[in-house]
């Protein structure tokens, strides 16, 4: 099997799935939580069936799940986990630790509103929350991106310029549940493209050693620069891993970020994860209507590309953020991250920020159009599109 | 006034499935309350996550639909800030023994005075059919597609060798008796531990109603729940009988009678002695 490369329709997990086998990891651990069930249920599957021969284990939370899947890492192993909104927050703590310990496992965080309260549709409050983490965190725009983020994100990780853990933020149900045709490579592809794992230190008893021990003030500091360290070089590293995909497999959908129809533009709407695709097919109808508008993709929200955004938006007039989550008591991260990149820069585009579509409220093209209305006004720091003012009445 | 399970009844129609065990402890929990005559302003239901967690929901009392595994602490946090409060903490299998299982030891030995109803339907309901703690082995769920090879844990036996002081077994299928079992864990003085044999109709085909029909028997009538050895062997009995019923029961001081002993033979403190030494 996997020797002719296809096109097939699929489920986005499935896909996710696909992809996540042919890497070959060695363990797998996860605990099952909607939406993201449905990829580890197809490993287990897979495992079961003999078509990957990978450890796979069902414990008994998130956080043991992320530890076990530290613990395979630390012995040398390729591991991967998957887990969404609670779960990821309840995988926190020792997120942190994997990144300290410079870990390469890759996470599928599907993405999921946040309690309370409780809610299991999209937004991306919950892998924000792992902002400061550590992690390269990268979002898919669609199921094939998603796929072949997978693929990329073991590269990326394992690259001993980088030796992080990476997250891979996808929409859940919008994508996770969604059946598009996705192109899969085949094994011996993936497998020259991605190289067994080969650790610089791991937990061996031909060279005993141990991970993680208690610092003092003296060592503290350096090992959290040489990890911010690590974050930078992730920048080249993420780049050179799309150029070589792009030339393997023949697709390409932007490295750190990617641009549509922003050259000219005088508006420029920017977001991540599946509401760019959204984005794109309105900035064409307008483009059709005349309007000098564009797209920017955030691809990887850690590195964050602060210069490649400067240089794909500084020529517009006006810098339309639309993000699905809020950092409460400031902004939509996405915006005062992108403001941040802007300071003490020339040609300064105005910048308004949205917040849409929380715990899976619709994005609509009136939604979007809105926000383009509200945004040529004037600025907005950070509105919240579309409220129900019924809802809002003080009791 | 006397009032009827009805009282006790939210404005939220169940979301369960159409003949989901959760219903048949929905209503006996209402009888129950009913019976002990308990002023729904005066009863808090707190529960995780899962199909049975939403529950609190359902109730007219006061109630925290909280995070998964976490109902336990929440609930002896209700309990601390209010002893007057009359706390029933529910969930399921996996709330309790799976993410949920640090705290459960650690309640039940602090012999805090709450109920505890876990509704054990063997599988995971809310995230569509996986392999539960509580799944015995060779299940085959989703995640566990040639069957499972980890030991199930007996809700029963755990918590009466983890220090519960009331530990039952009830079968939703036999309202009646299930809220008996309520009202004796709900009068109970100390941490009250109930199981409710609750099937899943959608995902569990193997451990159906008619399954627990044929096997689920009252403990014998000459048993006497005082011996916890004799218990736990007793809430071990799953093969061709399951037995239902008090298992294990014991007065012991509770976590509040600990505090007030405690507080009894602490002397205050004068202002004077508060007063820095001046030389």
């Amino acid at each position: 099997m996997d020797q002719v490369r296809k096109t097939v329709v699929l489920e986005g997990s499935r896909g996710v799935a696909e992809a996540v086998r042919l890497c070959r990891p060695n363990v797998i651990a996860a605990y099952p939580i909607t939406p993201q069930t449905h990829i580890v249920e197809n490993l287990s599957q897979m495992v079961a069936d003999g078509l990957l021969k990978a450890e796979n284990i069902r414990v008994e939370s998130e956080h043991s799940a992320a530890s076990a899947v530290l613990g395979a890492s630390a012995a040398g192993a390729r591991a991967y986990t998957a887990t969404t909104s609670q779960g990821f927050l309840l995988m926190l703590e020792v997120l942190y630790n994997m990144a300290g310990l410079r870990l390469p496992v890759v996470l599928t965080a599907v993405n999921r509103g946040i309690s309370a309260p409780l809610t299991i549709h999209n937004d991306i409050q919950d892998s924000l929350a792992a902002r400061d983490t550590g992690f390269v965190q990268l979002y898919a725009e669609d199921n094939q991106e998603a796929l072949d983020m997978h693929i990329q994100a073991f590269k990326i990780a394992e690259d001993h310029r980088v030796l992080l853990p990476v997250l891979i933020g996808m929409d859940g149900f919008i994508l996770t549940h969604s059946f598009e045709p996705v192109s899969l490579p085949t094994q011996e592809e993936v497998d020259e493209f991605l190289p067994p794992y080969k650790p610089v230190f791991y937990l061996t008893p031909k060279a005993p050693l141990t991970m993680g021990t208690k610092t003092d003030p003296e060592f503290y500091t350096e090992a959290r620069y040489m990890l911010h360290k690590a974050q930078q070089n992730a920048r080249q590293v993420i780049v050179e891993v799309a150029q070589e995909f792009k030339e393997k497999f023949g697709r390409f959908s932007g490295d750190l970020i990617d641009t549509y129809l922003t050259e000219d533009a005088e508006i420029i709407f920017v977001s991540m994860g599946s509401l760019v695709s959204n984005l794109r097919a309105i900035a064409q109808e307008l483009r059709q209507e005349g309007k000098k508008v564009g797209v920017l993709k955030i691809r990887a929200f850690r590195p964050f590309p602060f210069e490649e955004i400067v240089r794909a938006i500084s020529g517009a007039k006006i810098v339309i953020v639309m993000e699905k989550d809020i950092s409460l008591g400031a902004t939509g991260v996405l915006a005062q991250e992108i403001r941040a990149a802007f300071y003490g820069k020339a040609n300064v585009p105005r910048l308004s920020g949205f917040v849409v579509g929380l715990g899976g409220r619709d994005v609509t093209r009136e939604t979007v159009l809105k926000g383009l209305r509200l945004a040529q006004e004037s600025d907005h720091l950070c509105t919240f599109l579309d409220l129900n003012p019924e809802l809002l009445e003080e009791v | 006034m006397v009032r009827t399970a009805l009282d006790y009844k939210g404005k939220l129609k169940p979301t369960w499935c159409p003949g989901c065990g959760d219903f048949g402890v929905l209503t006996a929990l209402f009888n129950a309350f009913a019976r002990l005559d308990l002023d729904p302003n005066n009863i808090a239901i707190v529960s995780g996550i899962g199909c049975s967690s939403r529950l609190p929901g359902f109730a007219s009392t006061y109630g925290v639909h909280s995070l998964h595994g976490r109902a336990l602490p929440i609930g002896q946090g209700v309990k601390l800030a209010n002893p007057e409060v009359e706390v029933v903490v529910v969930g399921g299998d996996g709330d309790a023994f799976a993410i949920g299982g640090g705290h459960f030891p650690h309640a039940a030995r602090r012999n805090i005075d709450l109920t505890y109803i876990v509704m054990n339907n063997r599988i995971y309901g809310l995230t569509k059919g996986q392999v539960a703690p509580t799944s015995d082995v060779n299940f085959r769920t989703v995640s566990s597609p040639y069957g499972n090879f980890e030991e199930p844990i007996n809700p029963v036996a755990f918590a009466i060798s983890v220090g519960a002081t009331f530990a039952a077994r009830g079968f939703s299928g036999k309202v009646d008796q299930l809220t008996d079992l309520i009202v004796a864990a709900i009068t109970h003085r100390g941490f009250a531990f109930l199981e409710v044999i609750s099937p899943c109709v959608t995902f569990n085909k193997v451990h159906t109603y008619k399954y627990f029909q044929e096997k689920v028997t009252p403990l014998p009538a000459e048993y006497q729940p005082d011996d916890r050895t004799k218990a736990i062997e007793m809430a071990q009995v799953m093969q061709d009988v399951i037995y239902t019923g008090i298992f294990y029961r014991q007065e012991k001081l509770t976590y509040h009678d600990w505090i007030s002993k405690i507080m009894e033979g602490v002397r205050p403190v004068t202002p004077k002695e508060l007063v820095l030494s001046q030389k």
